[in-house]
């Protein structure tokens, strides 16, 4: 479905970007992870892409630094020669009620989720308009979209992503480039791993499990290929039910 | 000099004869959007080797197009 594309997808190392790169990979797309600090789990993934025959690379990046952003990207560019699709999936949680809640947790959290997403857009926007095509996933969460008790800081960052995709999405609608969102659930990660009301959340979800980040990579493919066309500044709640 | 570059662009994108492009024409008029008109300077950027950082400044008419590209060039 993807042969022949450039995807760069961050916070590609492991979890939910993990599983978009090897999906993206496993349809024939060359892959550009990015990736905060995990070097293991990014040479992992990258030796899994190679298996499949594809062209694959990982780079370091801290996705709220917008000159290391400026930097990796020209490097892709040079690697890859172009980019189809971006995938704007890092970030990062420091839940805390909001009087335990200091501001540089609120920022961190905000300047990764959301501005990274900008700086990666802002990078890749001029690539997009001059082919007349393209596809950028924002990665949200219902916790955007319902608000959830202790995420002040990565519920609004996450709602932010789905007004940067909206508006994204009717930028460059007219040059043939969509932009979409993905709301994810509760996901089987290393994110939710600490989740002590683990067990009690399940009640919540009226499919009664966590999504596995294969689910997401599934929606993810459809959104960058062209079956998904005609679709752009949507957000798909992919959830279990939860947030109806 | 730019205003004839930019002139010889637009004609040929907009399929019109280059005279038909005056420094006062508004963009808006030749039915051209602020997305062509950053098209328009990434082109331009190619062709006369700078690279041109979008300011503030409202872009209207190919004079303020010019304007803003011989004041980076400066």
């Amino acid at each position: 479905m993807l042969n022949g594309k450039t995807a760069v997808v961050t916070g590609g190392s492991r979890g939910i970007g993990a599983a978009i790169c090897k999906k993206f990979a496993e349809n024939g797309a060359n892959v550009a992870l990015l990736f905060a600090g995990n070097t293991q789990k990014a040479e992992e993934t990258k030796a899994a892409l190679l298996e499949m025959g594809v062209k694959a690379e990982a780079y370091q990046c801290n996705v709220a630094d917008a000159e290391q952003v400026a930097e990796v990207c020209k490097q892709i560019l040079a690697d890859f020669g172009s980019v189809d699709i971006l995938v704007n999936n890092a970030g990062i949680t420091k839940d805390k009620l909001v009087p335990m809640m200091k501001v540089p947790d609120f920022d961190s959290v905000v300047d990764t989720n959301l501005k990274g997403a900008f700086y990666m857009i802002k990078q890749f926007y001029p690539v997009f308009m001059k082919k007349r095509s393209g596809k950028i996933i924002n990665i949200s969460s219902v916790s955007g979209l319902m608000g959830n008790p202790g995420q002040t800081n990565y519920s609004a960052s996450k709602a932010g992503l789905v007004g940067l995709t909206k508006s994204v999405a009717k930028e460059l609608a007219a040059r043939n480039v969509c932009c979409n969102a993905i709301a994810p659930g509760f996901v089987a990660t290393d994110m939710t791993e600490n989740l002590s009301e683990g067990n009690k959340l399940k009640d919540f979800i009226p499919m009664k499990r966590f999504g596995t980040p294969e689910d997401i990579a599934k929606l993810a493919l459809f959104l960058a290929s062209d079956q998904s066309d005609y679709i752009t500044g949507e957000v798909i709640r992919i959830d279990g039910g939860l947030a109806m | 000099m730019v205003f004839e570059k930019i002139a010889a662009l637009l004609a040929e994108k907009l399929e019109c004869e280059v005279s038909e492009i005056k420094p006062e024409t508004k963009f808006g008029d030749l039915g051209i959007d602020s997305l062509d008109v950053m098209e328009l300077l990434m082109s331009l950027e190619d062709e006369l080797g700078t690279e041109i950082e979008m300011g503030e400044n409202k872009v209207e008419t190919v004079a303020d197009l010019v304007a803003m590209i011989e004041s980076k060039q400066n």
